[in-house]
């Protein structure tokens, strides 16, 4: 596991999280985020159950709660919905601070807020603990299919090579003296999108080429396959079935 | 032809690379090649040279049947290019194109280097020692982990070859391989290309480059070959070099220049 | 608009998984043929589809973060699902939008896990078949000219996103965890994303034009428009002896193609008689998604509007004040989905019938 940042979200480290196989990890969120959608709103505790368990699985991850948190603002678009929520929502309505508030609207906010939150939450650890390479390759072991997992792994391989090459366009345009400042400028901006597109188009044919030039025939030759242990498991599953669990007790309470 | 190798084992080989008679049209109608022959023997350095629109890469992608020839035939250690063995014939030619971001499409170095030899089937212990063997030939053995778009210009053009190298190549065809190189880089490729003891054909416009690596160079010129001798003796032909739109570096004499071994 | 977690009810957002994970499938297969390459070299169609739809979604992704200043300080982005299904062909558009979906899921935790499902049929699937679809009955109405491609990609986009605003509206209806009523949540949506697609529909248009400029070859939508191109410039003779170098099936398929576009005609007038019919209908009885506003129990408010009848009341466009915008709306929504729909049936009934691969080119919409 050479040198770093992978991408934006990884953090390098050697926890006990890390050093999980990815698909186990991958299933892992999955599972956990399911039952934290399946659990009924009105179990307010059990979603505090749920923040415990993120929590205590970033304390393993050695994610600081810092990192965690910055990166829950991806939900901020959503959270204006939900403030707003209470507001439009129907249905009885309580008064509180001079505002008339409907009670359904309260829930429902408090829903999206609680269980987005979660999820994001269980992504960003996923994210955080895991490499890129890892989780295509995690992704392709739960069976996706491969020829998306390749499609996939050639955006991440390029997705920074064509952005650079975006960012050295925009660089040209400021040398030269182009701004765009509004409505008037698209032009020379949709312009530069063309001509990204056909860059990257034709970059797909010429690494179309070297593939087929190494022997490539239409499937990836699959080098290392890491396969997980019983305990692996068990450890990955302990974050979903505690959650189940406190998904249970939430519906029976 | 003059044996110019030292490592040429045994009584007359096949030679690394026969084309003979080789012309294409693309679809489209344009006619790239118009009969061209050329022989690399084993362990030749040989320069690709010509102006731009010649049809260069046209004949190089001939050589691993990417392109199929119109007419006319191309053998590489004695295998005709041919759908049959076109996999035994992508191993034998390895080709490192210009842009190593094009050739380097994997997410690490070391998976990228094994990308070819795990095509053809290799795996695990084998498949790690090429791997390894590859990177080291190149001076590359301590980037195994990191993702290519970390690496410098100069590095990733190193792992190029590295990649190609892993398959064990009868030839290695290069395009451009001293292009966007500081100086530095550019003598660290040549003292490796030298270390090889592939054949090597190279595609260039940089001519002190091709002097320095390649005894023998070719001119390739409106699809066909218009010249074919010593590297030295085509850089001073001033009225080939004119014709062809084959220009030197300002100062750079060709005549003043000793050719190392 | 990347739906997070929680949004949406567990069982809606399995079902969307599904229709999700059979579109993708689907695409996967198409995907092949698209990108099997009208470039040069031997077309050897699956091994082009990774590195190719590959990089388009790199494309897709960059293409996101490339900002049109709109004014004073606000800037917009493209979403890309309209643009990806012109230049490459919808097919690989669904896939490359979808691919670039679930990554931005998966490593930059944006849109749910769960959501994952909504958010591909949504973004993914609806904005880019209905660009196409749009798209490609316009091409094949307008007349054969470069603009018109240009033409038709404006529009396309432009009905793609409240397309996907309407789609949303669906998928929340069905599945909504919270209270909103349905004509509330539908009017926010779709007056939001009339304006988004509106920027959506001038960049599209422009980069598609752009492309179209330099590299028509590539533009996947404008592919059946190169050949006749040709055949018009080739000089005073008559059709007989039109092209003798590139085109041997060109004049075979002229003369259909003149009697198709007149089909093509008829279709879009029958498309919409059947989208004015249609909103009469709709109009007149409460329909899917006032119905689980009623089970909803929040039918105090919307019973007001049922007795109005103007064309959709029923979709609260009711909260846009003038109504003749909100009949609008309204109006371009019904056209453009019936135009999808009837579209799809069309060509799938066309394709059905053409069995020459020579028409493949053309007719896979």
């Amino acid at each position: 596991m050479g040198a770093g940042h992978a991408h934006k979200l990884y953090r390098h480290g050697h926890s006990p999280v890390h050093a999980l196989p990815a698909h186990c990890k991958i299933a892992a969120v999955f599972g956990f985020v399911l039952i934290v959608v399946s659990t009924p709103r009105e179990a307010v505790w059990a979603f505090g159950l749920y923040a415990l368990l993120i929590a205590a699985a970033a304390v393993a991850a050695r994610v600081p709660a810092g990192f965690l948190l910055t990166r829950l603002l991806i939900e901020v678009p959503f959270v204006a919905f939900a403030v707003l929520m209470p507001f439009v929502a129907e249905g009885p309505r309580l008064h509180a601070l001079g505002m008339s508030l409907s009670e359904s609207g309260l829930w429902g906010a408090w829903n999206v807020l609680a269980k987005g939150t979660l999820g994001v939450a269980a992504s960003v650890l996923l994210a955080a603990t895991t490499e890129l390479r890892e989780l295509l390759l995690g992704l392709q072991r739960l069976r996706m299919p491969p020829l998306l997992v390749q499609i996939a792994s050639f955006m991440i391989r390029y997705g920074d090579v064509i952005t650079d090459e975006m960012r050295r366009m925009r660089i040209a345009r400021l040398s030269r003296g182009f701004e765009a400042r509004g409505v008037r400028h698209w032009g020379v901006l949709a312009k530069s999108a063309g001509a990204l597109f056909i860059r990257s188009y034709e970059r797909g044919e010429r690494v179309h080429l070297a593939m087929v030039s190494r022997g490539y025939t239409g499937t990836m030759p699959v080098i290392d396959a890491t396969t997980a242990t019983r305990t692996q498991w068990t450890r990955a599953a302990a974050l979903p079935l505690a959650a189940l669990a406190v998904c249970l007790l939430g519906w029976t309470l | 032809m003059d044996p110019l190798s030292t490592a040429t084992p045994a009584a007359a080989p096949a030679p690394s690379l026969a084309v003979s008679g080789l012309a294409y049209a693309y679809p489209d109608g344009h006619q790239a090649l118009f009969g061209v022959d050329l022989t690399v023997a084993r362990g030749e350095r040989v320069a690709l040279l010509g102006p731009n629109g010649a049809g260069k890469t046209t004949l190089v992608l001939h050589l691993n049947g990417i392109l199929e020839a119109g007419a006319g035939s191309v053998a590489v250690a004695g295998l005709p290019v041919a759908k049959q063995h076109l996999a035994e014939i992508r191993r034998r030619v390895g080709i490192v194109f210009q842009d190593p971001d094009d050739q380097l499409f994997m997410p690490t170095v070391r998976e990228d280097v094994a990308f070819g030899p795990a095509a053809a089937g290799l795996r695990g212990a084998a498949l790690d020692a090429r791997v390894t063997e590859a990177l080291d030939r190149v001076g590359m053995a301590g980037f195994a982990d990191r993702p290519p778009h970390h690496l410098s210009f100069g590095q990733r053009r190193r792992v190029a070859v590295a990649t190609v190298l892993a398959m064990r190549p009868e030839i290695l065809v290069l395009d451009e391989p001293s292009s966007n190189l500081d100086p530095a880089s550019r003598r660290e490729l040549a003292d490796i290309l030298r270390s090889l003891d592939v054949t090597v054909l190279m595609v260039t416009h940089d001519l002190p480059y091709a002097l320095e690596l390649c005894p023998r160079s070719v001119v390739l010129s409106g699809g066909v070959l218009v010249a074919d001798g010593t590297t030295q003796e085509l850089l001073c032909d001033d009225e080939l070099m004119r014709t062809h739109r084959l220009e030197l570096p300002f100062g750079f004499d060709p005549r003043s220049v000793t050719v190392p071994q | 608009m990347h739906v997070p977690d929680g949004f949406i009810n567990a069982p809606v957002s399995a079902a969307a998984g599904a229709v999700a994970a059979v579109a993708v499938a689907v695409s996967l297969r198409g995907a092949r043929r698209e990108l099997a390459g009208a470039g040069q070299g031997v077309g050897a169609g699956a091994e082009r589809t990774a590195p190719l739809a590959g990089l388009v979604a790199a494309f897709i992704f960059a293409v996101q973060m490339l900002n049109f200043p709109v004014a004073a300080g606000t800037s917009g982005h493209l979403l890309g699902g309209a643009l990806a299904a012109i230049l490459v062909g919808p097919y690989t558009g669904v896939l490359c939008v979808s691919v670039v979906l679930l990554m931005q899921g998966v490593l930059f935790a944006d849109g749910g896990l769960t959501a994952l499902g909504v958010n591909i049929s949504d973004m993914a699937i609806v904005t880019t078949v209905v660009a196409y679809v749009v798209f490609r009955l316009l091409v094949k109405v307008l007349p054969r000219r470069r603009s018109s491609v240009t033409v038709a990609s404006f529009v396309g986009a432009l009905v793609s996103v409240p397309a996907a605003a309407v789609a949303f509206t669906a998928i929340y209806a069905l599945g909504g965890t919270a209270d909103v009523p349905i004509g509330k949540v539908f009017a926010a949506m779709v007056g939001v994303h009339v304006l988004i697609g509106i920027g959506e529909a001038v960049i599209t248009a422009l980069t598609v034009g752009a492309v179209i400029a330099v590299r028509p070859d590539l533009v996947y939508g404008a592919r059946g428009l190169a050949k006749p191109l040709e055949l018009r410039t080739s000089p005073l003779a008559p059709e007989g002896t039109a092209g003798p170098a590139p085109a041997p099936a060109a004049p075979a398929l002229a003369t259909p193609r003149r009697s198709a576009r007149r089909v093509w005609l008829a279709g879009v007038a029958a498309a919409l008689v059947c989208a004015g019919g249609l909103s009469y209908y709709a109009s007149a009885s409460p329909d899917g998604l006032e119905k689980v506003a009623h089970d909803q129990g929040i039918d105090a408010k919307a019973k007001d509007h049922a007795t109005k009848d103007s064309p959709l009341a029923d979709y609260s466009v009711k909260d846009i004040t003038d109504p003749r915008l909100a009949g609008g709306l309204a109006g371009v929504i019904g056209v453009g989905a019936t135009l999808a729909v009837g579209t799809g049936v069309f060509v799938a009934v066309r394709r059905r019938r053409a069995t020459a691969p020579a028409a493949e080119g053309t007719g896979n919409a």
